[in-house]
C-alpha cells in the first residue's frame, strides 16, 4: 500500500479539528488558545507542502515557509501580550477580559 | 508493508496524540511538551514528503524559539491553572460534536480533492530530480523570484520583535538610570565647585 496525497491531507484535517477544538473547550486559558492556533497553522503547512511536494512545484514549500514566520511573530506578540495583560490584572482569565467592550 | 508506510503511519499517529495531549494536558507545561512532540513528528512527515529545508527549520524555529518562549511564559506566570480549567466539561460535547463532523467533512472533501483534483494522476511525492536538492530548488526561487516577498517577511519579524518589546517592557521610578543628556550638558565650569571654609565650620553638602 502506498501513502498518497490523502492520507497528508487527513492527518492534516485531523490536526485543524484538534485546534479548533482545544479553542472551543479551553476558552479561559489563553496559552492553551496560543497553543492551539500553533497547531491549526502547522496542519496547514501539512497541506502546503503535501500539495507541493505531489504537485512537484516547490512555490507551496515557499509559502509555507512565510507561514511559519507569521506564526513565529504571532506567537512572540501574543506572548507579550499576555504577560502585560498577566501584570494588569494578575490572571490570564481571558473571559474576564471584557473591560473594553462597548 | 514497506519501510513507508510505516514511517507515516507511526509519525502521523504520534503528531495526532500529542495534538490531542495538547489540548487536554491539565498542566500546561505538559502541553507545551506535547506540542514539541507534534512538532516534532510533524517534521518527521515532513522529511518523508521530500521537504527536508521545512522539517529543519521546524525544528529549529518551532522546537528551539516559539516553544521554549511558550515555556518561558507558562513558567513565568504565577497563575492558579486548575481554576482555568472549570468550563471544560460543560464545552466538552458540543465541541467534540463540532469537532467530529468537522473532521468528518474535511477528510471527506481532502479524499475528493486528492482522487479527482489537480494532484490525482500523481501518486508519490517528488522524486529529486538530478542534480537540484529540495534546498537548492527552494533557494533558487526564493531569491529571485519571491525576494521581495522575503524582505516583506523580514520586516514582518522585525515589527514583531520590535512590538514584543514596546509592549513588554517597563520604566520603573526609582531606579537610577543612565541620562545621556545630562551627561552631554554637563561643562567643566559646572561639574566643579570652589569652596573657601571657614576652620572649625566645615561644608554643608
Amino acid at each position: 500500500m502506498t501513502i498518497g496525497l490523502d492520507h497528508y491531507l487527513a492527518v492534516a484535517a485531523i490536526l485543524f479539528t484538534i485546534g479548533v477544538f482545544g479553542i472551543f473547550v479551553n476558552r479561559r486559558n489563553v496559552i492553551v488558545i496560543l497553543m492551539s492556533i500553533e497547531l491549526i497553522l502547522l496542519a496547514v503547512n501539512i497541506n502546503l507542502v503535501a500539495f507541493s511536494s505531489f504537485l512537484h512545484d516547490v512555490v507551496g514549500q515557499i509559502f509555507a515557509l512565510f507561514v511559519l514566520t507569521v506564526a513565529a511573530a504571532e506567537a512572540a506578540v501574543g506572548l507579550a501580550i499576555l504577560v502585560t495583560f498577566f501584570r494588569w490584572r494578575g490572571d490570564i482569565a481571558v473571559d474576564d477580559a471584557s473591560m473594553m467592550k462597548g | 508493508m514497506p519501510l513507508q508506510a510505516i514511517a507515516f503511519y507511526a509519525l502521523a499517529a504520534v503528531t495526532v496524540f500529542a495534538g490531542l495531549a495538547v489540548v487536554f494536558a491539565r498542566n500546561p507545561v505538559h502541553s507545551v511538551l506535547f506540542l514539541i512532540t507534534a512538532f516534532f513528528s510533524a517534521a518527521g512527515l515532513f522529511v518523508l514528503m521530500g521537504a527536508e529545508f521545512l522539517a529543519m527549520m521546524l525544528v529549529v524555529v518551532y522546537v528551539g524559539a516559539v516553544a521554549v518562549l511558550f515555556l518561558f511564559v507558562v513558567m513565568m506566570l504565577d497563575v492558579d491553572f486548575a481554576t482555568l480549567r472549570q468550563g471544560f466539561a460543560r464545552y466538552l460535547p458540543l465541541g467534540g460534536l463540532v469537532a467530529a463532523v468537522l473532521t468528518v467533512e474535511m477528510v471527506l472533501a481532502a479524499t475528493s480533492v486528492a482522487h479527482r483534483g489537480a494532484a490525482s494522476g500523481s501518486t508519490a511525492p517528488a522524486a529529486p530530480n538530478g542534480a537540484m536538492t529540495n534546498v537548492e530548488a527552494i533557494g533558487r526561487l526564493l531569491y529571485t523570484q519571491y525576494v521581495y516577498v522575503f524582505q516583506a517577511a523580514g520586516l514582518v519579524l522585525l515589527v514583531a520583535m520590535i512590538g514584543a518589546i514596546v509592549l513588554t517592557l517597563k520604566h520603573r521610578s526609582g531606579v537610577k538610570r543612565q541620562s545621556v543628556a545630562a551627561q552631554m550638558a554637563r561643562t567643566a565650569k559646572g561639574g566643579m565647585k570652589l569652596v573657601s571654609i571657614t576652620s572649625g565650620e566645615g561644608v554643608d553638602a
